[in-house]
Formats: structure tokens, C-alpha cells, sequence
């Protein structure tokens, strides 16, 4: 699973992070030295995150045009494609119309109890979506194939949307929809014609992550017995470990992705989003529904009901039966405990250099790094794992298998979410205080431990945070890359329902549950900070 | 004080340039500053002169020229000084207080470890800046801007800077607390006797702060000098404009008398000008010039030239009078504009005179462009021409 905060991971980072700086100075250049040991780590981040893009390209390169033609022009490649191509046409759609209805009914009908709905719709990111498909086929065991693929899928991810066009239409300015009535427009229209072409790089982002998440989702869709690519990889990798068909897949996956990015890129448009940052103060007024409140509170029921109480009840029914896994449960949390907290401790302190460098050594090279770690991690989990079980057998044999290649392997997938999330913290400290700090005295050194630091402190814990969340539920890359004997509670969760003993998985997916539980609280505290202060 | 220290001056900036983008924001800046005294970089918003002052403290290197700060060369062709280890004092304009340190710890930021719990330094700090102890405990967003001004200064001073760099340090302030941190920031530097350049757009700001102006327009200097020297003999027809108001009419100028639209009045040229005769044009301070009403039915003068007032910007304790002076031999009709105390009742197309009091300056106008010739202004921006040549920036602002 790799859930991505307020649908910003994989695009790029100026659409959601906006630097504060008073408008009309001129302060594009900075004389100050890069700090080297800074530039040398995010060097090193850099070409770690190259390695699953070199792979791809030194696959195909290597296994020559007839391997190519062979393994890749065939009917299986072209079921997959239509499969995942439904699919995340499908899923994606779903998401946008269900994300962006919930979001205006919270944001902007206000219905009964707005303030509780807004966490009740981000929290179903706290269950992973093999834990979402695992409670739905307790309660209806016929569902599978496309229709249950794009059920759970919708039902996981829709927070996605929910999360930045709630927060777009927070920041929308309301002069503009005034502005369009007293031109004669009717609300619709208003919605239409104004509303809507604002949200539009919120929608676009958020079903970019929907859709990634389609491509690189593996538990759920083995659960459910529908083929995708990434499914496709995992059978041809344990039947015949890293093989040229595998490899072939994950170059026509990796093309997927990057025809998402692409046309989100191309639809979303330069300057069309709402102003930000600075933001308006006054709050737009409620558009109150009326008797049309009874059917939208019914739509949200329904909804958080689907997403939330359907598999938190299944879990919860599991568990009553009586498991007598508990205490292995428990021992395993230590593991997976450990392992996303090394994660997490990694992504950060590499992070932290390149989010420095990006946001305070504005350059060509420095953008470049940072949107390489965006792009790395918008790669599908299964991708980056081939690649660096590739590379370690090839080039580094002592450390394959080891929890350090789970660790860089945690670091390229979570990347992007630190990033958002450091951005964010650097921002509460900005330019001007550092160069008090420098004027003062203080060396670089010094300025970074009592100024920079302290004052990041909060957002860096909660990329810190994210990244351990996200590790903690993390199953694809796990299962190619932890060493051998080593299970996490989503490798014993996914091989324990894969023998069909749902009482003995509940305890897993309870504890996954638990600790996963504050990100909700995480990305309504992001959304909030990332869309102006 | 050692003899060399006492010789060399406290910031010596030579032929400094710097551009952004390729485009030039500094085309050759030298000036020097005598220690103990405050100057005042003056400009108009983007003339260059934050661009100056980041270099001065290091934030930015330059592309040519030195800086040389209490006879040390800090920035250089070979040598650039990192901020921290320049002594200097940097007062941005916010301030920049760090959010996460009380007030006390904000002060003692810039102190070694060991003086950092120093109440008694604290108190003499907060005292220079007229900021009681009970402040001490306080988080920057718990005060007034001018409070957190304040704190900021007693933060640059603490380390005891050679040299004090303020950036526009009272603009982020509204008008009522600007004047009163102004003159308490005024009091501590001079208790502080700390030399200091102070960068602004506010030309009364600069008039009433600094004991020696520097007037910069387009990344070049244009004059330095005492404020009274600077509004009294300005070197050109921008610096008069922009330093104080100007009334500026065409004449022509005859030995130290100049005959124009307001008659023949005495001229000077300003110093270090070439003698000339010929076209010029008179620039007069709004002080010099008296409005006097006349009958209308007579039309008979006490002094000075008749004239049409076309226009009047009330403004409570005086009003702003357009008049128009008709056309004499060889020069066009021309409008001038000078301040009013009180409210008399001066109404648009009344009759009244106009007279002059004290020498106006002179500028020549080639009289085939009349334009001042190239060289005069820097800028380029020449006056307009003909009827409307009372200058824009008479106006109040």
C-alpha cells in the first residue's frame, strides 16, 4: 500500500506546497555556500531513486528487440492491459465523482455533523486495502474480478480526492462565486462553470494517486483474484524469480505510469488553480441543501459505512471467534515495528537534505533531484523491489536479502510523502530567520540545530510519521525484499488469508488498524498546513 | 583605538556591481562611512539598495567591486566572508524574530554559550530599547510589532556588532508606532554609539534618522551628503524631485537672475556645476513659494505674478493649489504647485499671485529637446515639457 498525503506525492511538489515570500522582492539567489555534506546525501538519494528507472531501461536494453517483441506482443500482456486499463479508468472516475460530491457536501453544504464527516472520510486511509477487500469477502464471498477490484479500490482511495479538493474548496476565494451570481448564473452553473474549473488540479491530482495506487496494488487484487500487472510480476517472479518476462512486465507497468503522470500533467494545466497561500480569510458561506440534506447524509452513510464500518466490523466479528494468534501477532508488531521505524528514520534524514536543498537552493539541479525522488516513488512497489533485487545480486550479493535493501527499498516508495511533509515544515522556518541566525554569528551548523531545526521539528516528525505508517502496512516490496524468516503483519496477514484462516488474521489486521490510525489525524493536519496558514 | 583603526572608516564599499539575471541592479556603488555615524541609502523600490546592504552583511556575493568593513576585506575578487564571521548587526524588515525563543533567549541568541543566561546584560539590552524586564518571558507573537522591533534591535546589538545594517526596519510598522520605534531605535543606536546604515524608501524617514544621505537611483549613487546639503543643493532634477517636494517651472537663467513664468527671480546652480546662462529649468521648494489672494475685479497685484487656480487638494491642516501661470515672452503656459496652511478660501479659477521667496535652483534644458541634457539625470527620465512641468511628486503622498 502506498498511500500518499493530500493527493500531492507524485505530482509535482509547486502544485501543493506554496512558498510564503512577500510578494515583488527580488530574492531569487543566495551567495551562501551549498552545504556540502547536504549536497553530498542528496546526491546520494538521487542515485538511489535512479536505480528502478535504470533498471527498467537496462532491462530492456539488455534483453535485446526479439525478447522484447517476444514477451511483450502477446495475449496475455494485452488481457493484463485491458484489465488494468479498466480498472483504473473505472476506479478512477468513481473516485473522482464520490470524492469531490463528499467534499462539497462537508466543505460547502455544510450537511449535519460537517465536522465530524471530514475525519470519518479521510480515515479509511488508516485500512489498507487488502484489509478493506479481506473485510468485504467476509461478508460477500462472491465478490471478485473487475467489479470487486474497482469496488475496493473506489472504497480505499477515495480520501485521495476527498482530501485536496476539500481543501481546495477551503481556499477557493467566495468573491468568485458571488462574483458569477450577481452576473446572472444559477448555483449549478456557478458549480459548473466556476467552482469546478478551480477544483480541477485537486480532482486531477488526487485520481493520479487513485490510479497509481491501481497499478501498484498487489494484496487486494490477489485476494480478489483479478489479474493486473503487478499481480502478473508477483506469480512470474515466484515461478521463476527475476526473469526477462517479469522484467517485461514491469517495463510495460512502468509505461502505464507514466501515461497517468503524463495526461494528468496535460489535462490539470498551467494556472488554473485557485489562489493560495495567502489565502481569504473570510470563510465561504454554507449553500445550505435544504430538504436535499436527507439523501446527501444518506450518500456520506452509505459511504463511510462501506468504507469504514464494513471492514472494521469484519475485523472486529474475525476477532470475536476467538484467535489464538494474538501473542504472534503481537511479537510480529515488534518486527514490523522496528522495520518502518528504521524506514521512516531513513527517509527523513535523507530527505531532509534534498527538501533543504530544494526549497532553499532553488536551482536546476536542486529541482531536478527533487522531482526524481517524486517520480521514483510513483513507481509501483513491485517495480522498485525487482530492481533492487536486480541490482543487489548483480552488483551487491552481501546485502541482498538484507533488511538494509528493505530499508532503501521503504526509502525510494515513501520518499514523496516525507517530501510534502518536510516541505511544509520548512516553510515555518523561512529564509529571514536563518539569515538573522547567520548575522548573528552563528556558523551554518549551529543556525540548522537552533533555528531550523526546532522550528521544522513538528512537521519533520509527522513526514517521520507518515513514512512509518505507510511502512507498517507496506506488503509487495516486503514480501521480494525482507530477509528470509523475517514477516511482517502484512506478509503473515496476506499469506494467512491466502490459506483462507480469516480468524487467525484478524489479530494482523487489528494491529495494522492501530497503527495506523493517526495518519488520519496526519493528513487532516497537512491538508490544513499545506493550503496556507 | 588603535592609530590604523581609528584611520580606516567603518564601511568602505568600492565600485560594487551585481546583477540578477542579467540584469543590472548595481552599476559601480562607492561610498564609505565614518565610524559612530548613521547614514541612509535612500532610493525608490527597486533602485538597488536592499541588493547593496545583502551584500554588505553577506548574504550575497557580488560580481565585482570590495566591501571592506573597519578596514578588513570581507568581499573581494578572491574573498568572501561568511555572514557569521562579519560582526555585523542585520535588522530586517519584519524583524525576524525567531518564533520558537522568548524574548530573552531571542536577545541572548548571538552571545557565547556561557553569557547567554546573563540577566544583568538582558536588562541593559532591554533598557537601550526602552522594553521593560517583564518582557523577558514572552514569545514574539505576544508583543506589538513596534515591541518586536525593538526586541530585534536589542537582538543585533547584543553581540556588539561594528556595523548595523537596518533594512527598511520600519515599514512593516503602521504610521501611528512607526514614528515612536523610530525615535526610541534612534535613542538606542546613538546610547549604543554603533555606526549604522540604514536602507529606505521614506525620504522623511531618512531626513529626520540618518546624519548623512545617500540619494540612489537606477544601481548608481547620485549624491551624498548631510540631509540638509542633499534637500538644499541637490545635484540634479530626480534627487530634488525625490527628496522633499519641488515645484519646477522653464526659465532662462541670466547671470543669478533666471525670468520664467514666475517673473524674474534669483537663481543659484548647484554646487560644483558649470557657469552657464541659457534655458534652464528652476526648481523651488514648496516653502518658497506664497499664494496671495487677489480681487478678481481688479485684477491689480500686490506681488508676484497673477495666476488661475485650477485646482485645490484639501488636506485638513493645508491644501495642496494648483495654479495656472499664463504664458510669458517665449515660454509656454505652465501650472505650478505649492501648499496652502489652513483653509482659506482658495476655489478653483480664483485670481491670485504667486511670489518667491529665496534663490531657485537651476538644471539647464538644452533648448532643442528641452530636455536636460544626458548626464544630468541618470535615470533618463527627463521632465515633461510645456504646460503641465509642475512635477508629480509635489504632491502630498
Amino acid at each position: 500500500m502506498r498511500d500518499d498525503p493530500v493527493g500531492a506525492g507524485s505530482t509535482p511538489p509547486d502544485r501543493v506546497a506554496v512558498l510564503p515570500g512577500r510578494p515583488g522582492r527580488l530574492r531569487p539567489e543566495r551567495a551562501l555556500r551549498t552545504p556540502p555534506v547536504m549536497l553530498a546525501v542528496a546526491l546520494a538519494v538521487t542515485v538511489l531513486c535512479l536505480i528502478p528507472l535504470g533498471f527498467i531501461l537496462f532491462s530492456t536494453l539488455t534483453a535485446g528487440w526479439d525478447t522484447v517483441r517476444r514477451l511483450i506482443f502477446r495475449p496475455r500482456v494485452g488481457e493484463l492491459l485491458v484489465n488494468t486499463g479498466l480498472l483504473v479508468v473505472l476506479s478512477c472516475t468513481a473516485t473522482a465523482i464520490i470524492g469531490t460530491a463528499a467534499a462539497y457536501l462537508v466543505e460547502r453544504a455544510r450537511v449535519v455533523g460537517y465536522r465530524f464527516w471530514g475525519p470519518l472520510l479521510v480515515a479509511p486511509l488508516a485500512i489498507p486495502a487488502f484489509v478493506t477487500s479481506y473485510g468485504w469477502i467476509s461478508v460477500f464471498p462472491g465478490i471478485d474480478g473487475l467489479f470487486g477490484a474497482t469496488l475496493i479500490m473506489t472504497l480505499a482511495y477515495f480520501p485521495f480526492v476527498y482530501l485536496p479538493v476539500a481543501a481546495a474548496l477551503r481556499g477557493l476565494d467566495p468573491a468568485w462565486e458571488e462574483q458569477a451570481r450577481t452576473l446572472g448564473l444559477r448555483p449549478l452553473a456557478v458549480f459548473v462553470r466556476v467552482v469546478l474549473p478551480q477544483l480541477r488540479p485537486a480532482i486531477l491530482g488526487g485520481t493520479l494517486l487513485v490510479g497509481l495506487h491501481c497499478l501498484s496494488e498487489f494484496g487486494a487484487f490477489s485476494m480478489l483474484r483479478f489479474a493486473t500487472f503487478t499481480t502478473a510480476i508477483y506469480d512470474q517472479y515466484s515461478s521463476s524469480f527475476a526473469s526477462a518476462a517479469a522484467n517485461m512486465l514491469a517495463v510495460v507497468l512502468v509505461a502505464c505510469c507514466l501515461v497517468l503522470v503524463a495526461g494528468e500533467a496535460g489535462l490539470s494545466g498551467r494556472g488554473r488553480r485557485a489562489r493560495v497561500g495567502s489565502g481569504s480569510a473570510r470563510l465561504p458561506d454554507a449553500r445550505r441543501l435544504g430538504f436535499g440534506e436527507i439523501p446527501a447524509l444518506a450518500f456520506l452513510t452509505l459511504l463511510v459505512g462501506a468504507a469504514l464500518a464494513v471492514p472494521l466490523s469484519s475485523v472486529a466479528y474475525w476477532l470475536g471467534r476467538g484467535s489464538t494468534s494474538w501473542a504472534a501477532a503481537l511479537s510480529t508488531s515488534v518486527t514490523t515495528i522496528t522495520l518502518a521505524g528504521l524506514g521512516a528514520i531513513a527517509t527523513v534524514v535523507l530527505g531532509f537534505p534534498v527538501a533543504y536543498l530544494a526549497v532553499r537552493y532553488r536551482s536546476g539541479w536542486t529541482t531536478v533531484m527533487e522531482r526524481l525522488t517524486y517520480i521514483a516513488g510513483a513507481l509501483p512497489s513491485i517495480v522498485v523491489a525487482l530492481a533492487l533485487i536486480t541490482v543487489t545480486i548483480r552488483l551487491a550479493r552481501p546485502i541482498y536479502q538484507t533488511t538494509l535493501t528493505l530499508i532503501a527499498a521503504y526509502v525510494v516508495l515513501f520518499l514523496p510523502r516525507a517530501m510534502v511533509a518536510l516541505r511544509t515544515a520548512l516553510l515555518q522556518a523561512p529564509p529571514e530567520l536563518e539569515e538573522a541566525s547567520r548575522a548573528l554569528g552563528m556558523r551554518p551548523s549551529a543556525t540548522l540545530r537552533r533555528v531550523v531545526l526546532p522550528l521544522a521539528a513538528p512537521g519533520i516528525f509527522s513526514a517521520a510519521a507518515l513514512v512509518f505508517i505507510a511502512g507498517a502496512t507496506e506488503l509487495t516490496a516486503t514480501l521480494l525484499l525482507s530477509p528470509i524468516g523475517t514477516t511482517t503483519l502484512a506478509t503473515k496477514f496476506w499469506s494467512l488469508t491466502g490459506s483462507i484462516d480469516y480468524v487467525e488474521a484478524a489479530p494482523y489486521a487489528a494491529m495494522m488498524i492501530i497503527i495506523s490510525a493517526p495518519v488520519t489525524y496526519l493528513l487532516l493536519q497537512q491538508s490544513r498546513r499545506v493550503r496556507g496558514r | 583605538m588603535s592609530e590604523r583603526a581609528s584611520e580606516s572608516s567603518a564601511l568602505k564599499v568600492t565600485d560594487l556591481t551585481k546583477s540578477f539575471n542579467g540584469v543590472p541592479v548595481l552599476r559601480g556603488v562607492s561610498m564609505q562611512i565614518e565610524t559612530g555615524g548613521i547614514t541612509a541609502v535612500l532610493g525608490p523600490s527597486g533602485c538597488g539598495k536592499t541588493t547593496m546592504l545583502r551584500l554588505v552583511a553577506g548574504f550575497l556575493r557580488p560580481d565585482g567591486g570590495s566591501i571592506e568593513i573597519g578596514g578588513q576585506l570581507v568581499t573581494g575578487p578572491s574573498r568572501q566572508v561568511p555572514p557569521e564571521e562579519r560582526r555585523l548587526g542585520y535588522l530586517a524588515q519584519e524583524g525576524a524574530l525567531f518564533p520558537h525563543l522568548t524574548v530573552a533567549q531571542n536577545v541572548a541568541f548571538g552571545l557565547p554559550r556561557r553569557r547567554r543566561k546573563d540577566v544583568k546584560r538582558l536588562a541593559e539590552l532591554l533598557e537601550l530599547v526602552s522594553l521593560d524586564l517583564s518582557l523577558a518571558g514572552r514569545y514574539p507573537h505576544e508583543l506589538s510589532g513596534g515591541q518586536q522591533q525593538r526586541v530585534a534591535l536589542a537582538r543585533t546589538l547584543a553581540p556588539q556588532p561594528r556595523l548595523v545594517l537596518l533594512d527598511e526596519p520600519f515599514s512593516a510598522l503602521d504610521a501611528s508606532l512607526r514614528a515612536e520605534t523610530r525615535s526610541l531605535v534612534a535613542a538606542a543606536l546613538a546610547a549604543a554609539g554603533v555606526t549604522t546604515l540604514l536602507v529606505t524608501h521614506d525620504q522623511a524617514e531618512a531626513l529626520s534618522f540618518a546624519d548623512q544621505i545617500a540619494i540612489m537611483r537606477s544601481g548608481l549613487l547620485a549624491q551624498v551628503g548631510k540631509p540638509r546639503q542633499v534637500y538644499d543643493d541637490p545635484v540634479d532634477l530626480p534627487t530634488a524631485e525625490f527628496i522633499g517636494e519641488a515645484c519646477t517651472v522653464p526659465g532662462i537663467v541670466h547671470g543669478n537672475i533666471a525670468s520664467g513664468a514666475l517673473g524674474d527671480i534669483a537663481v543659484r546652480r548647484p554646487t560644483g556645476a558649470i557657469g552657464f546662462d541659457g534655458p534652464a529649468m528652476l526648481m523651488l521648494r514648496p516653502e518658497q513659494l506664497e499664494i496671495h489672494r487677489t480681487a478678481p475685479a481688479d485684477g491689480s497685484l500686490a506681488r508676484g505674478v497673477p495666476a488661475v487656480v485650477s485646482s485645490v487638494d484639501y488636506f485638513g491642516h493645508d491644501c495642496v493649489v494648483t495654479a495656472e501661470l499664463p504664458a510669458t515672452a517665449g515660454l509656454p503656459a505652465t501650472s505650478v504647485t505649492c501648499r496652502l496652511l489652513g483653509g482659506d478660501e482658495v476655489i478653483p479659477g480664483a485670481h491670485v499671485s504667486i511670489s518667491v521667496s529665496g534663490a531657485a535652483l537651476a538644471y539647464p534644458i538644452d533648448q532643442e529637446t528641452q530636455k536636460t541634457p544626458a548626464g544630468w539625470m541618470p535615470t533618463g527620465d527627463a521632465p515633461r515639457t510645456g504646460a503641465q512641468l509642475s512635477s508629480d511628486r509635489s504632491l502630498p503622498r
